[in-house]
């Protein structure tokens, strides 16, 4: 276990350990552990941004445009500085050249258009939301009231919110660009104007993407700490990313980045939110660097929904061309993904990431995407769990129950008939990603014996028969995602600014302790318990003996931080190569100690013996004590066991999973309930199966709340409507099923520990299948399709206009 | 400016409160109580709810000045020595995961179980409907209540 791992083997023990949990279980990998984090979360005594108090410490407070685009004519901020507890008020062009442009890592084409975004409006406004002064008090209260005493008026320029009407150029965002449109990004393989000319059948579809906003349950919060005699200062924020935000604060305002300390303190959520670096990062940031007191900014959720970036919103038109039996020849792709009004620190690079996945685990011979980016008069939208890969997956799976029905086929049997099979791996896909390991025939065995598909199939046809008032629907999804992000040679390859490595410390106490020092910044992964599993097996001490140190870029300088599926895989495979850099260190100090030769030392769960010797050992913790002492080392030898690994992943890793859902619809009320969802998920060999389910768990709810219940509606004056969560459905338990989670374990062959990463799985999967179980259910009452989020009110409408259109 | 007096956790206080101060920011920024967080501000979520007389409020959704004279429970004063099992549950279950909501979600279910110490599945999740979760898909929520209900219920 310690040293070469036999993946096969874990995942055999993974899988028995799981269903059995045997009491005598030899490996922390793969223990149902309950986690280490829980004991301040349960307790109250958590460190949220927002409960950070420093003596002295201020409160900023932002006004933000009422309207979606216009001109600012007047702005005086005098009457806000009369009111008490007011301390200092800025506007744009107080700030001057202090406020350097928020930045965009991800300039996917050398032309694509990046406008100024500045974190306080200069002079014009272009989404609701966007701040046009702060102002700082000594209590939030004061701060709040202040905003009334500030003068602004707006002269009112027209909003653009639709993407094909933004595509028209008549309504420019940017007046100085010439038009919103930021970028085409292209990709082709294969002849694929061939291939469609020659196909014989072709199914075109028009699906939407609807803009969600993702509601992590802590708002935002910043508080900078100056120490102005040496122009020094601590960034306290509810970030997921605080190394890439201190690299980023460092550009863009010039501060050394030596003098600048990011701390991600307890964060309650992110789901990509979070992954930003936020106007009002910076302006606290120079607030504090101003009046050289802390400063606190804490949004209100009403304020998030206009503040913190948005997701998905995306135009999808997707061909598919197919023999007909089934084989799938080719596909196109034209997408057309809303920027909002600016592009924000991966904006462009979120609907791109989709190309690779839009193939999805299918064989074809042809394939051509292309990305539009398109300015809107709307809050930016960026990462949102998944990032790229739900759009491009909820729509090939669509499709595909698209094209089933044009074939008059099995959904399941189409995809049975498509996709990779498991001895075809390594697979380079027509996207040109090669896919190292996969196995869709065990997964969707799995999936559709718990199921019941063939029950269920038989109990739809009974309701379709007796025309009862409320039809069964049941929807498939055969999914595959491409996670932990990124080979850095790839990353570069398009065009993003930085790479996709993930670093980890050991540091080897002298008691045996260990402290893993780690790069991802997880904010309710469970890293602590997951890195303290993996530290326990690689070193041989006991799980409690470890402690896990992150989120805070002085104690744990390197990282690149959480995001995309990426840490276990990355993050978690670096804590594992540091580890054995440790028992490499540890072996040569063993082996002096035993007086033995390195090649006949071995290791065993934490201790070192001699080859045929056994009585001849000495365990990690008394190594650990005698390199600390350093009387007695071998020539040479530094005095530490501590080691750090940067791991650059090879490939990325691709778990996939087969999702089958069946729905109720009241054909009466449109109503539409879940009646069972079996998801069964490969992420190859788990860590902790608790923490895997919890993560499939909620990714589940929110590819759910896509499919049924959540859309960030804008009226056509870009106000967004349903802006606060009265408005917008976010939904609560008694909105969701039970659902019904397995596992197979096809490891990843690209790491050392086969694992593949869980964060983004379920809400990857989960939209399209309930979506494609919604139309089942009514399809044969003429329902063509019933654009997201399936509500009552939409499906009802769409099987009336069905039945009009059938008078 | 009025005075208030209150007993939270324990604790006798009596401060001079604005009348519009809500008991959510009194018990933050006044108190110290950071354990309970506000995670809106239109009392839908239910991450700030604490026990005011032995009920479930949203702490948002009160004035500090109409809790005068009350006892009021957070989060931070429930463990009487040791963890009440409805904690105990949620860390056993994974009924959490980045804990923002917990403390509002564990207040809320310990009041659901002393209306009704044996709910269903499905009376828990009517019972916890106003309190959100984004992270867990409440099915280790639904899990952990049911296990404490099951062992409040055992111990009596």
């Amino acid at each position: 276990m310690t040293e070469e791992l036999d993946a096969g083997l874990v995942a055999e023990q993974i899988r028995q350990a799981d269903v059995l949990a045997p009491p005598d279980q030899t490996t922390e990998i793969g223990r149902r552990r309950a986690r280490k984090e829980d004991a301040k979360l349960v307790t109250g005594q958590t460190t949220w941004t927002d409960n950070i108090q420093f003596p002295g410490m201020l409160h900023a407070a932002l006004l933000r445009s009422p309207m979606a685009h216009a001109r600012i004519t007047k702005l005086d901020v005098s009457g806000a500085l009369q009111r008490p507890g007011v301390i200092a008020a800025y506007t744009a062009s107080d700030l001057g050249a202090d406020q350097i442009g928020l930045p965009c890592a991800w300039p996917v084409t050398p032309d694509m258009v990046h406008p100024d975004h500045h974190p306080i409006a200069v002079d014009e406004v272009r989404h609701v939301g966007d701040p046009v002064a702060v102002v700082v008090a000594r209590d939030r209260y004061s701060a709040a009231d202040a905003l009334e005493a500030i003068d602004v008026e707006y002269d009112a320029l027209p909003a653009v919110v639709d993407m094909e009407e933004a595509l028209k150029d008549e309504v420019l965002v940017h007046a100085d660009k010439g038009t919103n449109r930021s970028f085409t990004w292209p990709f082709e393989n294969g002849p694929v104007d061939d291939v469609f000319a020659a196909a014989e059948v072709v199914v075109e579809r028009r699906f939407i993407q609807q803009r969600l906003v993702p509601c992590a349950m802590e708002p935002r919060a910043v508080v900078v700490a100056p120490l102005p005699a040496s122009d020094e200062y601590t960034v306290y924020s509810s970030t997921q990313v605080p190394h890439v935000l201190k690299l980023m604060l460092a550009m863009v305002t010039g501060l050394p980045e030596h003098k600048l300390r990011v701390v991600a303190p307890d964060v309650g959520g992110g789901f990509g939110s979070k992954l930003q670096v936020y106007g009002e990062e910076v302006v606290c940031l120079l607030l504090a660097r101003r009046l050289g007191r802390p400063v606190k900014w804490t949004e209100s959720r009403s304020e998030g929904f206009l503040a913190t970036h948005h997701g998905r919103d995306q135009i999808q038109d997707i061909a598919i061309a197919a023999d007909r039996d089934g084989t799938i020849r080719g596909l196109k792709v034209e997408l057309k993904a809303d920027m909002g009004a600016y592009l924000m620190l991966v904006t462009p690079g979120v609907p791109v990431l989709g190309a690779f996945m839009f193939n999805a685990i299918y064989k074809m011979d042809a394939y051509r995407f292309t990305c539009t980016g398109v300015f809107t008069t709307k809050t930016p939208t960026d990462a949102y769990r998944g990032a790229g890969r739900p759009e491009a997956t909820f729509a090939i799976e669509r499709v595909m129950d698209e094209l089933a029905v044009e074939l008059g086929m099995d959904p399941l049997e189409l995809r049975r008939k498509n996709w990779i099979r498991h001895e075809e791996f390594p697979y380079t896909t027509i996207a040109g990603l090669t896919y190292d390991s996969g196995n869709y025939e065990a997964a969707t065995d799995r999936a559709t014996e718990l199921f019941d598909y063939e029950g269920l199939r038989a109990e739809q046809q009974q309701r379709r028969d007796r025309n009862d008032p409320v039809q069964l629907g049941i929807g498939i999804s055969t999914f595959t995602e491409m996670c932990g992000l990124a080979p850095s040679r790839v990353l570069g390859q398009l065009s993003y600014g930085a790479g996709g490595w993930e670093a980890a410390t050991i540091r080897m106490l002298p008691t045996g302790k260990v402290e893993v020092v780690t790069g991802t910044s997880p904010h309710g992964q469970g890293h602590v318990t997951s890195w303290s599993q993996i530290a326990s097996d690689a070193l041989g001490v006991p799980f409690e003996d470890v402690e896990v140190i992150h989120g805070d870029t002085k104690t744990a300088p390197m990282g690149m931080d959480t995001y995309g599926s990426r840490s276990l895989v990355v993050g978690g495979i670096a804590v594992h190569k540091a580890c054995e850099k440790v028992v490499d260190k540890a072996r040569r100090v063993a082996a002096h100690l035993l007086e033995a030769s390195e090649g006949d030392i071995d290791f065993q769960r934490g201790v070192f013996s001699v080859k045929g010797s056994p009585d001849a050992k000495v365990s990690i913790q008394e190594v650990a004590l005698a390199t600390f002492a350093a009387h007695n080392l071998p020539e040479g030898m530094e005095p530490s066991l501590n080691s750090d690994y940067v791991l650059d992943p090879e490939n990325f890793s691709f778990p996939h999973g087969t999702h089958l859902c069946a729905v109720e619809v009241d054909t009466e009320t449109g109503w539409v309930q879940i009646r069972k969802y079996v998801a069964v998920d490969d992420v190859g060999n788990v860590i902790n199966p608790l923490i895997v389910e919890g993560q499939v768990h909620g990714g589940l709810a929110q590819g759910i709340a896509q499919a049924l219940f959540e859309e960030g509606v804008y009226d056509a004056d870009g106000n967004l409507t349903s802006g606060t969560l009265v408005d917008y459905l976010v939904p609560a338990a008694s909105d969701l099923p039970e659902f019904v989670t397995d596992r197979t374990v096809t490891p990843s062959t690209s790491n050392p520990l086969g694992v593949k990463g869980v964060g983004e799985a379920g809400t990857i999967a989960s939209t399209p299948a309930v979506v494609n179980a919604v139309l089942d259910a009514v399809r044969h009452l003429g329902v063509q399709d019933v654009r997201m989020p399936c509500s009552p009110e939409r499906v009802w409408r769409a099987l009336h206009e069905a039945q009009a259109g059938a008078r | 400016m009025t005075t208030v007096q209150m007993t939270v956790d324990g604790v006798r206080y009596q401060d001079e409160v604005e009348p519009r101060l809500l008991l959510v920011h009194y018990l933050r920024d006044r108190l110290g109580r950071t354990g309970t967080p506000i995670g809106c501000d239109t009392s839908n979520c239910g991450a700030c709810t604490v026990h005011l007389d032995g009920k479930a409020v949203k702490s948002c959704a009160v004035l500090a000045v109409q809790a005068d004279g009350a006892d009021v429970t957070t989060i931070q004063g429930l463990a009487d020595g040791q963890w009440h099992p409805v904690q105990q549950a949620f860390h056993d279950n994974h009924a959490l995961q980045c804990g923002y909501c917990t403390p509002g979600m564990i207040m809320a279910a310990v009041d659901l179980l002393r209306d009704n110490p044996s709910p269903s599945d499905e009376e828990i999740r009517h019972g916890l409907e106003g309190n959100l979760c984004r992270c867990t898909g409440y099915q280790n929520i639904v899990r952990a209540v049911r296990q404490a209900a099951e062992q409040m219920e055992a111990a009596k």
